[in-house]
């Protein structure tokens, strides 16, 4: 039993309510946002380290032993993803002080921002399926206010489409566990994860994996990301760069702890399909973020080719390629983050997404352009950024699985990430200086303390990989031996 | 031109009361037997609404001077508190507990710490419900 897995869901939650009590208070509202994003980063370190000492740490809601009750269960996996969302959370919520305008402070910004938080960490450390589906919802419908704040026409078209996508999915996520239950009679994922080992994974189960693999495809973009590139250029900059770093990518957490804990038996079908629809999305995406000429489109197809990129490492099955989708998950949090913030500013300065009528920024803005250069280099993966280790790691554990052709389309794909990033940084950042300092349409006063700040802790990542390397390759281990999970919540 | 509404107004001045009372009877009923604060909220909702129907928006909300948005938020705080107290104790969270007391009307009664997280659950539904409504009302 260990109360402080509840905090990271009960603290953003209880503030958010205290929050609509203080709806006026916009200065209230800043400062305990902050305090409690803050109070989370400290307990997900503090997570870490127990779990680092102690082995997976488990709460049963209630008292009610499991499979009987709810079990949240944080195992080193959740707690780096924690980490970063924490880290990456408290960076928007600053750029939002001085980017979203008093008119969305008053709307519930804030406790929404907190709801979504709430939801996301809910995801990571439920043990339940069912739980996993409430907390889903519990930031699908913040992230559905959250879109739609403010409303331009396009704003609301596309916000429609992220709707109407994401109820379907959440449909066939209700349906996906209806079955499940059906079948095995419960939904407490290590309970699952026993009944499946004792009575094999026979057709109709692997069915209901790739039905659920369609689902939290649908949620990560991996393939099915048709909604993805519109719905995340439209709203306001701190909300799409939180919605790009951490929306996606509980969608893969999610297909990582099914296809690990639960549907492992048959990866030549699962684990060889995911690998298809990975390869699919780096190409696709890929071919996205070199032909468009729009700044938020690049970047929203670079979302997608780390999709497919991170998911490359968990059809390799090896504790090498496993450990690297790990690294690269963590990094691609803080990195999208990043530069969806750096991509918002311009568009902020020049009034324009277009790059072609974007030009020579680095003149006025040294700071703004080479931290984009950095945050480039390191989604490529040059030695020492933070991307480098996860390139590293996947392709490596995808080559010892055999996989030559997934490990070469992931190679491919840092290709396009390269050029489409270099494409950015010469059209945005070098050239003529054709705005003035006084004809901008903003300043980036504010604005760059939390790029900064994202850029350090990256730039950290991959300097100091050294430090987490060890936590990395502990989350890698628990999640190929699913029975130190079930151990650790039937104990 | 004023719309004939001598009927439902008559009835929901008697209809309104019984529906109060049963909430609360549903709602105090659900440690042991169906009903709960959710459904107990729900039917107080649906009172409260059959009045702003019934008397209009502007009248209702001259007697119920309560925000709803806010209500449901002091409904969620107070049903997460109450988890979070078994925390303070040393147990998981949620954990609920209960006691016989002698109190001077009711006699020998079982108090659960689950009413109070259970109150809490009437207050959000109930301002949850209403505020709905009352936003579905306000949309011209």
């Amino acid at each position: 039993m260990n109360n402080l897995l509840i905090a990271p869901v009960i603290i953003p939650l209880l503030m958010g309510m205290v929050l609509i009590i203080f709806q006026k208070n916009i200065k209230l509202q800043r400062i305990l946002s902050l305090a409690a994003l803050l109070a989370t980063s400290v307990i997900a370190v503090l997570l870490m380290n127990q779990i680092r000492n102690g082995g997976i740490q488990t709460l049963q809601l209630g008292g009610w032993k499991a499979p009987y009750g709810i079990s949240f269960v944080g195992d080193m996996f959740s707690a780096l993803l924690l980490l970063a969302t924490s880290i990456v959370s408290v960076c928007c919520l600053v750029y939002a002080f001085s980017s979203i305008g008093r008119k969305q402070e008053k709307l519930y910004f804030y406790p929404l921002f907190l709801f979504l938080i709430t939801g996301v960490n809910g995801s990571f450390l439920t043990g339940d399926l069912f739980n996993l589906y409430v907390f889903f919802e519990l930031f699908l419908v913040a992230s559905y206010v959250l879109i739609t704040l403010g409303g331009g026409q396009r704003q609301l078209g596309e916000s429609l489409k992220y709707i109407f996508t994401n109820i379907i999915a959440s449909a066939f996520f209700l349906i996906g566990v209806a079955y499940l239950y059906s079948m095995t009679g419960t939904l407490n994922l290590a309970h699952l994860s026993m009944r499946i080992a004792e009575v094999g994974q026979d057709g109709l189960i692997t069915t209901v994996a790739l039905l659920f693999l369609i689902v939290f495809a649908m949620k990560a973009g991996l393939l099915l990301f048709f909604w993805l590139p519109g719905s995340y250029s439209v709203p306001p900059t701190a909300i799409a760069a939180i919605f790009a770093a951490l929306l996606t990518k509980v969608g893969i957490y999610a297909i990582f702890r099914m296809f690990t804990l639960i549907f492992y038996h048959e990866p030549q079908i699962t684990h060889l399909f995911i690998g298809i629809l990975a390869a699919i999305t780096m190409i696709l995406g890929g071919i996205g973020a070199i032909g468009f000429w729009d700044l938020r489109k690049i970047l929203t197809y670079n979302v997608v080719i780390s999709v497919g990129f991170i998911m490359a490492g968990l059809v390799s099955l090896t504790s090498t390629g496993i450990a690297g989708s790990i690294y690269y998950l963590i990094h691609d949090m803080l990195i999208k983050g990043l530069v969806f913030m750096i991509g918002g500013t311009i568009v902020h300065l020049t009034g324009t997404s277009d790059l072609k009528k974007i030009s020579g920024l680095i003149r006025h803005h040294p700071g703004l352009g080479w931290m984009f250069f950095i945050a480039a280099l390191s989604m490529v993966g040059i030695p020492p950024l933070s991307g480098f280790l996860g390139k590293v790691f996947t392709t490596q554990g995808v080559f010892e699985a055999g996989y030559y052709w997934l490990g070469g389309i992931g190679l491919l794909a840092s290709l396009f990430i390269l050029f489409s990033m270099i494409k950015l940084f010469m059209n945005a950042f070098w050239g003529e200086t054709i705005l003035g300092v006084e004809e901008e349409k903003g300043t980036t006063k504010g604005l760059l303390l939390p790029i900064a700040l994202l850029t350090l802790a990256s730039v950290a990542m991959g300097i100091g990989a050294e430090a987490i390397t060890g936590y990395v390759a502990q989350a890698a281990e628990e999640l190929l031996n699913p029975n130190l999970y079930i151990q650790a919540v039937f104990d | 031109m004023k719309p004939n509404d001598v009927i439902l107004k008559s009835v929901t001045r008697v209809a309104a009361v019984i529906i109060l009372t049963f909430s609360i009877y549903l709602f105090m009923n659900g440690h042991h037997h169906p009903g709960g604060g959710f459904i107990g909220g729900l039917s107080m909702a649906s009172s409260i609404v059959l009045l702003y129907l019934s008397f209009g928006v502007e009248k209702v909300r001259e007697n119920i001077r309560v925000d709803f948005k806010k209500l449901s938020a002091v409904g969620v705080l107070i049903a997460v508190a109450t988890g979070t107290v078994s925390v303070v104790f040393g147990k998981p969270f949620l954990t609920q507990t209960f006691g016989h007391f002698d109190l001077p009307i009711f006699g020998d009664t079982e108090l659960a710490s689950a009413l109070i997280f259970d109150t809490g659950v009437a207050l959000a539904v109930i301002g949850t419900a209403v505020n709905i409504i009352l936003s579905i009302s306000e949309d011209r």
